[in-house]
């Protein structure tokens, strides 16, 4: 007896009409495997970088997520104390490994922080993005201990460090970005492409946040966007 | 297994749907936004039509290469830790299924939105062997409460009212107090959130649907605007991903010409709130993630369609455009197609996955409008291919006797010029004269599905021809 | 001075059928803008058949019609579903069949509906008529959709003399007519023809107007049947001043039933 593996691609090559051992068509594959050529890009975010960064910030917004910017790293405790406090949430927050949160001043600030996973309990965490896209007002984070994917979903309020720098007109450039570090053909356990708070419009069409995830989404850029590309 | 369909049974399901004042209220309340902003979406990108062209060419191409691909695929998920499962039925795929939660002694599995879980009725399947399916979708756990399927692709609910959602969750959340105020959208939301957060984090198994499978990385994709998706496929140790096999897309550029058309088309938005790309179980250093991920792969008839004059329908992304458009989905809804798919794709699909001995109803209740081509992303040619549907019934005498010689025999007239000519000088002159007095008829012999309804107008009494022929005479 | 457009006029079966007067009208429209108009023998384009799946019977009736029209410069057909049939569908109709199908293919190309053929191929901008009412106007689907018909005829009723343009709701959903779908599911088409009729109501114009009989007949039959008091006419008999006829399933003016 043959084995559904074997079965379904017999199956494939026979309502083809190949045999699979053709070479075009195996160049075929390999080649836009290889290549991943990329296909029509909108002119929307093809942007500088300043401007880019205005097109995220209006493209968030559209999506219901809150994003403010400040000058440097060193700042962004006290703006999220002061984003908790101005909506009355607890001054607790969780966050990952990632370097770039545990070397900022959280002591200047009278927040509690703890790190690790979440596990279900934690109001508010912060993660720190491994870009932005301004297309869509898009942020991508990635799996690791840096930044836990609980973090992402389980608390209530999603606190998410963007660098300037690292917002990218496109999904292409986070994709090309992405294998420079994973290598091509690799990806993370996970990357979540993140617009905009939980939503549901399932009960009679009406739009409602927090379905999920977290019911509200706080991006704070850091820095400037560099002059040359990205 | 059997499949249970009702599409059989196409037009009384849609005798009721027409009469149910709840569903009729729901149907009129969706009808108009998914179109507004669907079409305030398009206008926003100037490039949409030109990406719908290119989403399209990425699926061909990915369907003219689809065991290539799926090998691709299949080596990289291994690659990444996962497991392939090939399933040709759902039954294979129940089974392989089971064997996964058995394995991990699952009790409870959550799930995140999956027709593809719809079509292999693996609910039952779980319940059958004592594991709890939780659905965590907002709408899916809605009907699931109500032990009913969707009845729309990405709204599973859109034939409820609110009135209806509270009158479940009393019934069925007796655990909360009886006089607290479910009225509003919000507070059934809030609600159902804290339900269901229990149930992911007690979940032993997760399974999810996918968007879309990438051959380039071995990666899976859920598009959802919830998060429920997410909690689904991280929290639990096991992460099942259920898809067919034309979810596949070479490249992460080519599925990002997937997602700009996507949401789009759906919902109007940009993109999803979550799009989440997943690649294999917990890396060494994680701290949260699944520790194994499985990837079972149903067939269920595809391959079948590929080479064939079915073939386009394999590019179907399941965006909703079609049927949010559709005036037979907007007067009956989903539930009387009677199987998983409504609307045009379901008219499309369901002959070729359950037979058009079953299913031939769903091709023929429609008015070819053609708005459902007019707004799919990657231009599938639904008329045509109901029209196909139609064909093969024609040709296998499926067609309702009565109807099949009516046609033949306004054929057999109109092959024949002067009988056509002569017959219809001589009918339409009876039916001139009998209607010249009221200028409209209010009943006519075999005419019931018209005159039932509505009046039909005389005509006026002389044919064109006729008419022509005379005054070119007398020119 | 051009040499006249021999033109072939394909009535379509409804209107030789049911209202010679929107023939009549086409006639009239073709002539006043200089062609020469023939009406050679015909009879149905096929578009039953062929959507009901009858896929021989459609063949042979588009031969037919491919036979008796392809000497002419042009075909003029009041109508944008049968219009759509010969134009878009007849050169399928005939793939695998090399010859026949070119012999289609050229068919198709020189095919008009009416309204689009004064328009966009003879750049007619005004026609010479009176007609002192608000009217308005539903996009049939194939016209619309196949044909892109949509801005054409609006052009051309805002030359009317007195004739002013109410647009209704959803001028762009189909009315369920949908040929024997109107019969065969003839609940679902009532439904969506109810809707039609309110959104034709909402628009506040007494006076209905469309490019194809089909749906015509059906808009007419279900405003009559909810006793709603709008005249329904072809959108042809407007432009070409010929309004002096009952309107579709009406009765003459000061006439009792």
């Amino acid at each position: 007896m043959t084995a559904p593996r074997d079965d379904i691609l017999a199956n494939i090559r026979r309502s083809l009409g190949v045999s699979g051992a053709e070479a075009p068509r195996r160049a075929n594959v390999a080649t836009r495997l290889e290549n991943a050529p990329r296909g029509l890009i909108p002119a929307r975010g093809q942007l500088g970088p300043a401007a880019r960064v205005a097109m995220f910030k209006e493209q968030a917004k559209r999506a219901q997520a809150s994003v403010t910017q400040v000058a440097r790293p060193q700042d962004v405790p006290a703006e999220i104390a002061r984003f908790l406090r101005d909506r009355n949430l607890p001054a607790t927050v969780r966050i990952g490994a990632d370097a770039r949160l545990t070397a900022m001043p959280w002591s200047e600030t009278a927040l509690e922080v703890s790190a690790g996973r979440s596990d279900g309990g934690d109001p508010n965490a912060v993660s720190h993005a491994f870009g932005g896209v301004a297309e869509s007002g898009t942020l991508a984070l990635v799996s690791g201990p840096d930044n836990p994917t609980t973090l992402n979903f389980l608390p209530d309020n999603h606190i998410v460090i963007v660098s300037a720098v690292d917002v990218a007109g496109d999904y292409e450039t986070i994709w090309q970005r992405l294998r420079e570090q994973t290598g091509k053909g690799a990806m993370p356990r996970t990357v979540n492409l993140i617009t905009g708070p939980s939503r549901s419009a399932d009960i009679e069409q009406t739009l409602l946040l927090g379905a999920h995830g977290p019911r509200t989404l706080h991006i704070i850029i850091v820095g400037e966007p560099q002059p040359s590309g990205g | 297994m059997t499949v249970h369909t009702t599409s059989p049974q196409f037009k009384e399901n849609a005798h009721e749907a027409l009469r149910d004042a709840p569903l009729q209220k729901a149907l009129n309340n969706m009808r108009s936004g998914f179109i507004e902003r669907r079409a305030l979406a398009a206008a926003e990108l100037p490039e949409f039509e030109r990406l719908r062209d290119s989403a399209r060419d990425i699926k061909k191409h990915t369907l003219q290469h689809l065991d290539l691909y799926l090998e691709a695929y299949e080596k990289k998920v291994k690659a990444a830790g996962g497991y392939v499962q090939f399933c040709r039925t759902p039954a294979e795929a129940n089974a392989a299924v089971l064997s996964i939660c058995k394995a991990r002694g699952a009790r409870i599995v959550t799930k995140g939105k999956s027709m593809i879980s719809e079509e292999m009725g693996l609910n039952e399947a779980l319940i059958a062997q004592g594991i709890t399916p939780v659905e965590t979708d907002l709408g899916e756990y809605i009907i699931q409460l109500r032990g009913e399927i969707p009845s729309h692709i990405i709204a599973p609910a859109v034939h409820l009212n609110k009135e209806q959602v509270e009158a479940d969750f009393r019934r069925v959340h007796t655990h909360l107090p009886k006089d607290r105020v479910l009225t509003e959208p919000t507070q059934l939301l809030t609600e159902a959130r804290a339900v269901l957060r229990e149930r992911f984090l007690a979940a032993d198994v997760g399974i999810t649907g996918a968007n879309f499978l990438i051959a380039e990385t071995g990666t899976s994709i859920i598009v959802t605007n919830e998060g429920n998706g997410d909690l689904t496929q991280t929290l639990p140790k096991v992460h099942i991903v259920l898809a067919s096999l034309e979810k596949l897309v070479p490249t992460l550029e080519d599925v990002s010409q997937l997602l700009r058309v996507l949401a789009r088309s759906a919902t109007g938005q940009d993109m999803s709130v979550y799009t989440t790309f997943s690649t294999g179980p917990r890396r060494p250093g994680d701290v949260d993630g699944p520790e194994e991920y499985h990837v079972i792969l149903l067939d269920n008839g595809r391959s079948a369609m590929l080479g064939g004059e079915f073939e386009d329908m394999l590019r179907c992304i399941r965006c909703g455009a079609c049927m949010n458009h559709c005036p037979v989905y907007h007067a009956v809804g989903g539930h009387a197609y009677g199987w998983v798919y409504p609307g045009p794709m379901g008219a499309v699909l369901t002959p070729s996955l359950i037979g058009v001995d079953k299913a031939g109803h769903l091709p023929n209740a429609s008015t070819f409008c053609g708005r459902c081509e007019a707004v799919c992303p990657v231009r599938i040619p639904l008329p045509k291919m109901m029209r196909h549907w139609r064909e093969r019934e024609f040709a296998r005498h499926l067609t309702p006797a009565a109807f099949r010689s009516g046609l033949r025999l306004w054929a057999f007239f109109a092959k024949r010029p002067a009988l056509y000519k002569f017959a219809t000088r001589i009918g339409m002159g009876v039916l001139g004269l009998a209607g010249k007095r009221s200028g409209r008829f209010k009943s006519l012999p075999l005419a019931g599905g018209w005159t039932d309804f509505r009046d039909m107008p005389a005509p006026q009494g002389r044919t064109f021809q006729a008419r022509w022929a005379k005054e070119k005479r007398a020119r | 001075m051009s040499p006249p457009r021999n033109v072939a006029l394909f009535v379509t079966c409804l209107v030789d059928l049911f209202r010679p007067s929107v023939g009549f009208a086409a006639v009239k429209l073709l002539e006043d803008a200089g062609c020469r108009v023939s009406v050679p023998v015909q009879t149905c384009c096929g578009q039953p058949a062929y959507n009901a799946g009858d896929r021989p019977d459609a063949r042979d009736l588009a031969l037919q019609v491919l036979d008796a029209f392809e000497p002419f410069d042009y075909v003029v057909v009041p109508s944008g579903s049968c219009g759509g049939q010969i134009k878009k569908h007849y050169p399928e109709l005939f793939a695998g069949e090399p010859d026949l199908a070119r012999r289609a293919d050229a068919l198709a190309e020189k095919t008009y509906e009416l309204v689009s053929f004064l328009t966009d191929v003879l750049g007619i901008e005004r026609v010479d008529a009176r007609f002192e009412r608000a009217v308005t106007y539903h996009d049939s689907c194939s016209g619309l959709r196949e044909l892109k018909i949509q801005e054409q005829p609006r052009k051309l009723l805002r030359s009317v003399q007195g004739l002013t343009i109410a647009e209704m709701p959803r001028s762009d959903v189909c009315c369920g007519f949908g040929g024997t779908f109107a019969v065969k599911y003839g609940e679902i088409s009532n439904e969506i023809v109810e809707r039609k009729t309110q959104d034709i109501a909402a628009s506040g114009a007494p006076v209905l107007l469309a490019g194809d009989m089909g749906c015509l007949l059906n808009m007419a039959g279900k405003l009559s049947r909810e006793g709603r008091a709008i005249e329904v006419r072809h959108v042809a008999e407007v432009l070409a001043g010929m309004t002096d006829t009952p309107p579709i399933g009406g009765i003459a003016a000061g006439a009792r039933r």
